[in-house]
């Protein structure tokens, strides 16, 4: 059997995941979330204060000053892009000096068996 | 269910964002070791794939929507530690670009839909390791029920630190009882998209489901090895 590479498969997860996002801008329910609705009916929703950031330019799962039927797509590529750069560059610094530390041992950062 | 700001008081919020921190902290230190060239790139698609995923509200009954939270995705691809890192980066995320989630209830956001639903969902895991059949059907399963109990646990949670430091008085059983209910159906939209996206990865490279290491045939030669690189 063939074995997708690690490449192939986060190259078509993260194309996938475009998908997905483009799918939710369009047809997502715009009903409350569980909590909101919750929130709602017990009283709770009378505390809430504004997003301090609510009139930021991807507030709301929407890109400011782009087509209305376009704009939530664009929202979800930037945030796509945002947490696979910041997740994958985090753990990217972690690794780097990890390895730097550990360097006089070799292996020492492995946990393998 | 990202908290906005408001719904609990300041002592609240600072303590869950003291428990976030260091709960973040502690991941990291855990994570370092089961960083390489492949779980690197793979958290950045779970993040990315958690942050996609959440933006799809589905409906669960009248007026109401929910959708994943992803701690259970995240354990079972990633792990645990790497699992609890890529949903709270998916929560810093949405609370700064987004205005998804208070910034001050991001402790709390990142206590309740990171650290709570990964935790829940290991435990689930390591549990059904040890006494499930080694199948793939099982791996599928256990990421199934993991996922459905994870979001109520975490309705109950959110509930436990309301009745801490909730900013209304509301009769707590009757929040709970609604918290638990409604995020029992989203549990199981939940489930449905975490069981598909298991089993996406289980077919293609099963040694790269953290989740399902248990089922590896130990002939060492790609599949334990975390220097492997293809």
């Amino acid at each position: 059997m063939t074995r997708l590479s690690v490449r192939t498969l986060v190259v078509t997860g993260v194309i996938v995941a475009v998908v997905v996002a483009a799918f939710a801008s369009l047809y997502a329910s715009g009903d409350p979330d569980g909590l909101n609705r919750v929130a709602a009916e017990e009283g709770l929703a009378d505390q809430e204060q504004a997003h301090d950031l609510e009139d930021g330019p991807f507030a709301g799962y929407e890109a400011s000053g782009i087509d209305e039927s376009l704009s939530g797509g664009v929202a979800g590529v930037a945030g796509i892009a945002a947490t696979f750069l910041l997740a994958g560059g985090l753990l990217l610094v972690v690794r780097r000096r990890g390895s730097d530390r550990d360097a006089d041992g070799p292996g020492a950062a492995s946990s393998g068996p | 269910m990202h908290v906005p700001d408001g719904f609990l008081d300041a002592p609240t919020s600072v303590a869950t964002g003291v428990v976030a921190l260091a709960g973040v902290g502690i991941c990291l230190r855990k994570a370092r070791a089961e960083l390489d060239e492949r779980t690197v790139p793979l958290a950045g698609l779970v993040a990315a794939f958690v942050f996609a995923t959440q933006m799809f509200n589905f409906p669960v009954g009248a007026g109401t929507s929910g959708h994943l939270l992803g701690g259970a995705l995240a354990a079972m691809l990633v792990g645990p530690w790497l699992g609890a890192l890529c949903v709270s980066v998916v929560l810093l995320v949405q609370a700064v670009l987004f205005a998804d989630g208070g910034l001050t209830a991001l402790g709390t956001n990142i206590v309740l839909m990171a650290f709570v639903t990964t935790a829940v969902a290991w435990g689930i895991i390591s549990l059904s390791a040890r006494v499930l059949p080694r199948t793939a059907a099982s791996a599928v399963g256990t990421a199934f029920v993991a996922a459905v109990v994870s979001v109520p646990v975490s309705a109950l949670a959110f509930t436990g630190l309301y009745s801490i430091g909730g900013t209304t008085d509301v009769p707590l059983g009757a929040l709970a009882g609604a918290m638990v209910g409604v995020h029992l159906l989203i549990g199981l939209g939940e489930a449905a998209i975490t069981a598909l996206a298991v089993s996406s990865v289980l077919a293609v490279r099963p040694d790269l489901v953290a989740g399902a290491r248990h089922l590896l045939p130990q002939d060492g030669d790609l599949a334990m090895s975390p220097r492997s690189v293809s």
